[in-house]
């Protein structure tokens, strides 16, 4: 579990540079591998609305609602997929999916 | 040299044998007509205890080879033999074995394919995995079946490898009839394959690894297809040298290809498998009568042989190549296509003619063998053309 492997690099890496077979060969790392990229709509969450109940937190599937303090904070966009369970999850109508690429929304009152 | 007994035995209970002596940590099989008697044998061999074997009975081929990519995966030294249908069925995971780079040994008895259904010889079984990452030996002689089988366990988990190998024979021609061969003591054989130390042991749960991932569009699928071909390419010099190592220790010789009177032959026959013996029975009575014939065997397919074949073929006016299987619609069958992709660059290139032969186990008579000499003469005297592919003994 002491090992480590430095991927920062991989999109540069030639075919003789990567493990055998597609291997993985260390443990816990998936956190270093972009996923969101998959995303075509991020969540926006309204600061006035949002009571810190952290329900988005306890629901995001990718540990993506970044929480410091107890409290939301922010989204962790290279790993939030979009999904958007957090905007149905939240009690408050407080997060809203907007379309990746286009002006954020009008903050609704 | 090592010691070496020598028996009166089926090639199928020579690879049995063979694959007892490589003591695998796991064999995952199904029977299937004509490779049963191998698994059979081995299973015995299992209940006997001659061998510590987790030998795991499965529903399918495609469950077989599933349960040993798995295993392999894990860590484990793993065989397993099946033929046609069984080997049609395993498609996918010949291709994930090749692709996690599985260093497994299968062996294949050549049967044809269905259908209408037949359980005799031909290539088409093993011709249609050529493309799937795996490297290929054929045998001629239930001998070359034991050896091929050692030496590929070598090759398969060669830290420059790390492919999984077919080590093939002919069904029923060589997996059923009784043969003279010399076996090695259970001593040498070990002391040849060695210890496997995988490389990335799902077991080894002190260093976790993750198999069977994901790489996509925009992704390193492309690289891990290079890494691929890369392997394959070392292999060659691999096969070479365990090849060298084990004819130092068995007395046999060994070759990627192997030729009969090529060294000043005017016409020739490439062939593969079992059919080799019969061509070079023919080219002996002719050379006798002074015609210069030579017979060249194709021992291991993948990777094609193509600068060794180039060369053995320098100086030869016209070749016939005899295809045991079909690439219906294509100009001649998988081996001929491979031998003119060979010569293509080749100064003064040979005539060569196409010949289908012998499917579902179509007897392949010396007179057959005869006919393609008398074309290679009016061929290389100029009487005739090359004229296509050739149907040989069909009606
Ligand atoms: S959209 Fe999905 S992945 Fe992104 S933060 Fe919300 S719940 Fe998590
Ligand atoms: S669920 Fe809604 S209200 Fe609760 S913390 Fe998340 S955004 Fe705020």
């Amino acid at each position: 579990m002491s090992k480590t492997w430095d991927v920062s690099d991989m999109d540069n890496w030639r075919s003789d540079q990567f493990p055998n077979g597609a291997v993985i060969p260390v443990a816990g790392n998936s956190e270093e591998y972009s996923t969101g990229g998959w995303r075509n709509v991020f969540p926006y969450r309204n600061d006035e609305k949002c009571t810190q109940c952290l329900l988005c937190w306890i629901f995001c599937p990718d540990t993506s609602v970044l929480v410091k303090d107890d409290k939301v904070y922010d989204f962790d966009m290279k790993h939030c997929k979009g999904c958007g369970v957090c905007a149905k999850e939240c009690p408050f109508d407080a997060i809203e999916m907007v379309p990746e690429g286009c002006e954020l929304p009008e903050v609704k009152k | 040299m090592v010691k070496q007994t020598v028996i009166a035995t089926t090639g199928n209970s020579l690879v049995a044998e063979a694959f007892r002596q490589c003591a695998p940590d796991v064999v995952a099989a199904y029977p299937i007509t004509p490779q049963t008697a191998i698994v059979e044998d081995f299973a015995k061999f299992v209940a006997q205890g001659r061998v510590h074997t987790e030998y795991v009975c499965v529903e399918s081929e495609h469950s077989a080879l599933s349960a040993c990519v798995g295993a392999s995966a894990a860590g484990a030294r793993v065989m397993t033999a099946t033929s046609s249908q069984g080997l049609a069925y395993m498609w996918e995971q010949l291709h994930i074995a090749a692709g996690l780079r599985l260093p497994i040994v299968m062996a294949n008895a050549n049967r044809a394919l269905a259908a209408p259904i037949n359980i005799h010889c031909d290539h088409s079984d093993i011709m249609g995995a050529r493309d799937t990452g795996w490297i290929i030996y054929f045998a001629e002689t239930a001998q070359e079946a034991y050896d091929n089988t050692l030496m590929a366990l070598r090759v398969a988990e060669h830290p420059d490898v790390k492919l999984p190998v077919f080590t093939t024979l002919d069904g029923f021609i060589t997996t059923h009839t009784i043969d003279r061969a010399e076996i090695m003591d259970d001593e040498s054989v070990s002391a040849f394959v060695g210890q496997y130390e995988p490389e990335n042991a799902l077991l080894d749960i002190e260093n976790p690894t993750s198999h069977g991932n994901f790489a996509s569009l925009g992704g390193t699928y492309f690289e891990f297809k290079k890494a691929q071909r890369e392997a394959i390419e070392r292999s060659r010099s691999v096969i070479k040298d365990i090849g060298d190592e084990f004819s130092k220790l068995s007395g046999r010789p060994f070759d990627v290809v192997e030729g009969f009177g090529m060294d000043d032959a005017e016409i020739a026959i490439v062939t593969i498998g079992s059919t080799a013996g019969n061509a070079r029975h023919v080219a002996r009575e002719l050379r006798a009568k002074g015609v210069k014939a030579g017979v060249l065997k194709v021992r291991v397919f993948r990777p094609f042989p193509s600068a060794e074949l180039a060369a053995a073929l320098k100086g030869v006016k016209a070749v016939a190549v005899l295809d045991r299987s079909e690439s219906f619609g294509a100009d001649g069958g998988p081996l001929s296509l491979e031998v003119k992709t060979a010569l293509y660059d080749a100064e003064n290139r040979p005539m060569v003619i196409d010949y289908i032969y012998g499917l579902g186990g179509a007897d392949v008579k010396l007179e057959l063998i005869n006919q393609v000499f008398d074309d290679l003469t009016d061929l290389a005297d100029g009487v005739t053309k090359p004229s296509g592919l050739v149907y040989l003994g069909a009606r």
